[in-house]
């Protein structure tokens, strides 16, 4: 019984919340324009949802490329680094900097360098997403047991042996917590990105929609647009969990 | 027989772990390596394995060098340290999978090391399902999986708790009887040298090196270890430790 009520429990927080927000706009005369309520921002959904889901689309496109390029770069980077420590020495400062780079200050230099709206969007996207691909996965090919690379020397392995059935499933979990932190950062990414070239004449995803939006006063529309973001965030993150769920399930079963 | 002569190991640190080293191995024998922390038994046991290259001289076998070929030797480390993913019979299999030997080909040798270690039953559980002292025998199981001719063990019963030690100490015993495998078992540990072993190495404070040689003829059986010749050793040993020791 108790479980189930903190199943429910953040369920009825939000229903309570929206609730009173309804009840605060209707009761305090708030214009939409200052705060639409809940049924003004549903109501603007459905009123352009067309351009907002294709919208939506445009934006889960560069995510999904980010976050698939963030993986492949993040694992290649991390499996060099743990095979080579001249190429760790060589490599680890600029993956902080960049990282530490705000993308918003790195994306009108993309822009003006790669000449193609969709690429540029999702090397913005990639910058932000890939260092906690490959920061988790350099841990975690790092912290296989000595004992286990003992073991596997005794018996003749061969490098690819250690890398395919030692080193890479020891770090499968940390790649994919490194995943999962990286899916939505892959979305902020995509959202930054949109932001800046959407002023600079890319106009597609949903950050672009909260920015016309925003130019046209419809502010139920920006606040749809919020919402489908905030939305895409948690679906992105609970999917990566099941990922995570499913592959490691072997694992943590008797 | 395996031979290390005048056996030297410096890291690059400057530390100097083993400082001549010579002792001979006969087939079949139990030996202890037993030392304080820090006196180089686990450096030896990664010496005679292969693991490491030793600063001066050389471990022979059967009068010539070189490293042990694949599933020549078998090793215990302290931890089990099983593959979290793989139940007991794939963990078993390892070795014999690195060697690429079929599937089909290895079950008989791992549903004998299992027997072996008395746990045909947990063949398809993985290690989380195990007890410490379970994960500890298939530890052991995939050592002798590749039916090696020395077995070297490293301080594998530190981790566990009293009962569970006596009883793979026990197990152990039983299974060295039946099989006669040439074992190397390093501990810290006066009572479990003293229990297990027939020869036991006593070794210096760093740079290790061999400070005694002593042999064990205990009794078997349950009474071991309540017998006159386990007391009279234990005190040898401690008695060696005292003149060896920094006072």
């Amino acid at each position: 019984m108790r479980r189930m009520v903190e199943i429910l429990a953040p369920y009825g927080f939000g229903a309570l919340a929206l609730g009173g927000w309804q009840a605060a706009v209707w009761g305090l005369h708030v214009p939409p324009y200052v705060m639409p309520g809940p049924a003004a921002i549903v109501s603007a959904y459905f009123g352009a949802h067309g351009v907002l889901d294709s919208g939506l689309l445009a934006t889960l496109a560069v995510t999904g490329a980010a976050l698939l390029v963030a993986a492949m770069l993040g694992l290649v980077l991390a499996l060099l680094m743990a095979a080579s420590p001249l190429f760790r020495a060589a490599i680890q400062p600029w993956a902080v900097i960049i990282q530490v780079t705000p993308v918003v200050a790195l994306a009108p230099f993309i822009i003006i360098w790669v000449n193609q709206p969709f690429a540029c969007l999702v090397i913005c996207a990639v910058i932000v997403a890939f260092f906690p691909i490959l920061s988790n996965t350099a841990a975690g090919l790092a912290a296989t047991p000595q004992e286990l690379l003992d073991l596997f020397r005794l018996n003749g392995a061969s490098r690819w042996q250690i890398l395919f059935q030692l080193s890479l499933p020891y770090a499968l979990p940390d790649f994919l917590t490194g995943l999962r932190i990286s899916g939505t950062l892959a979305l902020v990414g995509a959202v930054v990105a949109e932001f800046v070239a959407g002023s600079g004449g890319f106009a597609s995803g949903l950050a672009w929609q909260i920015i016309e939006a925003s130019y046209r006063l419809e502010i139920p529309r920006m606040f749809a647009a919020l919402v489908l973001l905030g939305m895409t965030g948690v679906a992105i993150y609970a999917a990566l969990g099941l990922l995570e769920h499913l592959l490691l399930a072997k694992r943590n079963r008797a | 027989m395996f031979a290390l002569e005048t056996l030297s190991k410096r890291y690059d640190t400057g530390v100097l772990a083993l400082d001549g080293v010579n002792a001979e191995i006969a087939p079949g024998e139990f030996v202890a390596l037993l030392g304080p922390s820090g006196c180089g038994k686990s450096t030896l046991l990664r010496l005679l394995a292969g693991l490491e290259a030793p600063s001066a001289g050389r471990v022979a076998w059967d009068g010539h060098t070189g490293a042990p070929a694949p599933g020549e030797i078998g090793f215990v480390f302290q931890d089990a340290t099983l593959l979290p993913w793989a139940s007991a019979a794939e963990n078993v299999y390892l070795p014999l999978k690195l060697r690429h030997v079929a599937r089909r080909e290895a079950a008989p040798k791992i549903a004998a090391a299992l027997a072996q270690v008395g746990l045909s039953e947990f063949a398809g559980t993985r290690p989380k399902g195990l007890s410490g002292g379970m994960r500890m025998r298939v530890s052991i199981a995939r050592a002798l999986v590749s039916e090696p001719i020395l077995l070297l063990m490293d301080e594998p019963f530190a981790a566990l708790d009293e009962f569970t030690r006596h009883k793979l100490q026990d197990d152990l015993l039983a299974l060295w009887a039946r099989t006669g495998k040439t074992i190397v078992f390093v501990t810290h540990s006066i009572y479990e040298a003293a229990y297990l072993a027939n020869r036991i190495l006593v070794m210096s404070p760093r740079p290790g090196r061999v400070a005694a040689d002593l042999q064990a003829r205990l009794p078997q059986g349950p009474h071991r270890r309540a017998s006159g010749e386990y007391v009279a050793l234990v005190e040898r040993i401690t008695a060696c430790f005292r003149e060896i020791m920094p006072t």
